[in-house]
């Protein structure tokens, strides 16, 4: 089996960032191919919900919700007791596993792509909808401390991820295939070719986290490879046995608990929880849980999901 | 003839990106004429070593913002500033006095 281009152009850009390579992105390409592969996504997963009855996402749907608010509050006493994290330290983490990575559910389905594993093509929508309610959780968590702000709820209910994701959803399923044809060559076609680029400038990103690392201690890196693992398998055993999605649909599930978000949640748990220390959550999720979810844990989960 | 010039005072404000919407927000209310916002990049050294800000992800950016106002005007932002943000959030603020030529702007 070759080895996936998407994964050696990131340890590319880690391996860069820890030579003291002066390599760098400039911000507003990273921030501009962030909105093109949100927009992307979206847009495919509404191209493909368009030639099927929305009836069949009812359950996943509604159940990907729960589990995305339910986590938080799952980590949250781990974090508290077993990491030994304050309590804002403690809703900031649990936010950011609480709700999702994009990419690392692009890589997940790229993955199973190049596997030739079919999956259910409402996934994108499942993605979308677990953006913000860990979020919200982390906020609930942290506001039980007595901290937070009034417009934090509004500001994650339409952060850029979840308008992106939702539009884009939104507006593939409005134009089906043959509306997206046009938008075909870029959308589409350049999808992989611009996911390459931007993650080579997230291992530039991820290298220069490795620092922080030293800084979070031992028991949070545990943590950050422990719960991908935990979540990870608990997904797809409950992707099949209870929402009864096909192999490949629950490997993507158990890859969206098993991810953790390092665009929508720090930005919003900054503002939600300011005592919180930024740090932690989004170098435990981005240095330690998203590339051990890249190199190790999406490939075990393809494992798990072949045995059921 | 010399040109006519005024005195105000310029506060400048070097804070995280996610304060930016609520900075506008607050020096419009304290009653700013108006402001200036770019990017910048910075760090600091401490007995950790050194840390960077170079604008990977929205927590990691930087921005720096110019309000140019009348001295009460500066003062009543900075102290809200320091207030409400001042604990928990990387802000550095300046003020410093220049010449301006159409004091009705500011």
């Amino acid at each position: 089996m070759s080895l996936d281009p998407l994964i050696l152009v990131f340890a590319l850009g880690v391996i860069a960032r820890l030579l003291r390579s002066d390599l760098r992105f400039p911000e507003p390409v990273y921030e501009a191919l962030s909105i093109y592969l949100l927009l992307a996504i979206g847009l495919k997963g509404g191209v493909e919900l368009s030639h099927q009855p929305l009836a069949q996402v009812a359950l996943p749907a509604v159940f990907a919700v729960f589990a995305g608010f339910a986590l938080p509050f799952l980590l949250f006493p781990l974090l508290l007791h077993g990491v030994r994290l304050k309590r804002a330290d403690a809703a900031s983490v649990a936010a950011h596993y609480g709700s999702v990575s994009v990419v690392t559910f692009a890589i997940g389905s790229a993955f199973l792509q190049q596997r030739a594993i079919p999956y259910e093509s409402f996934m994108p929508v499942l993605l979308a909808l677990m953006e913000a309610p860990g979020i919200l959780a982390g906020v609930v968590l942290a506001r039980a401390g007595g901290t937070g702000g009034a417009s934090v709820y509004r500001e994650v209910a339409v952060n850029k991820g979840v308008v992106l994701l939702i539009g884009g959803i939104a507006i593939g399923w409005m134009i089906g295939a043959e509306g997206f044809q046009p938008l075909k060559p870029v959308f589409g076609d350049l999808f992989r070719g611009l996911l390459a680029i931007y993650l080579l400038e997230l291992g530039l990103v991820v290298g220069g986290r490795v620092p922080d690392l030293r800084r979070a201690g031992v028991r949070l890196v545990v943590f950050g490879l422990a719960t991908p693992l935990v979540m990870g398998a608990l997904g797809v055993l409950l992707g099949q046995a209870l929402l009864g999605l096909s192999v490949g649909g629950s490997i993507l599930f158990g890859v969206l608990l098993a991810s953790a978000s390092y665009i929508a949640a720090p930005a919003a748990m900054r503002m939600a929880v300011p005592e919180a220390n930024p740090a932690l959550g989004i170098s435990a999720a981005l240095a330690v849980t998203f590339p051990f979810n890249v190199f190790v844990n999406i490939p075990l989960l393809v494992w798990l999901g072949g045995q059921l | 003839m010399s040109l006519q010039t005024h005195r105000r005072c310029q506060l400048t404000l070097i804070a995280e990106y996610v304060l930016e919407e609520r900075l506008i927000a607050l020096v419009g209310r304290l009653g700013a004429h108006g402001y200036t916002v770019h990017e910048v990049r910075g760090g600091s050294f401490d007995a950790d070593g050194e840390h960077r800000r170079e604008g990977a992800g929205d927590t990691d950016r930087t921005i720096e913002m110019k309000v140019i106002c009348k001295r009460a005007v500066a003062e009543a932002i900075a102290q809200q500033v320091i207030a409400q943000f001042g604990p928990h959030f990387s802000v550095r603020l300046l003020l410093s006095e220049v010449e301006i030529l159409r004091p009705a702007k500011y």
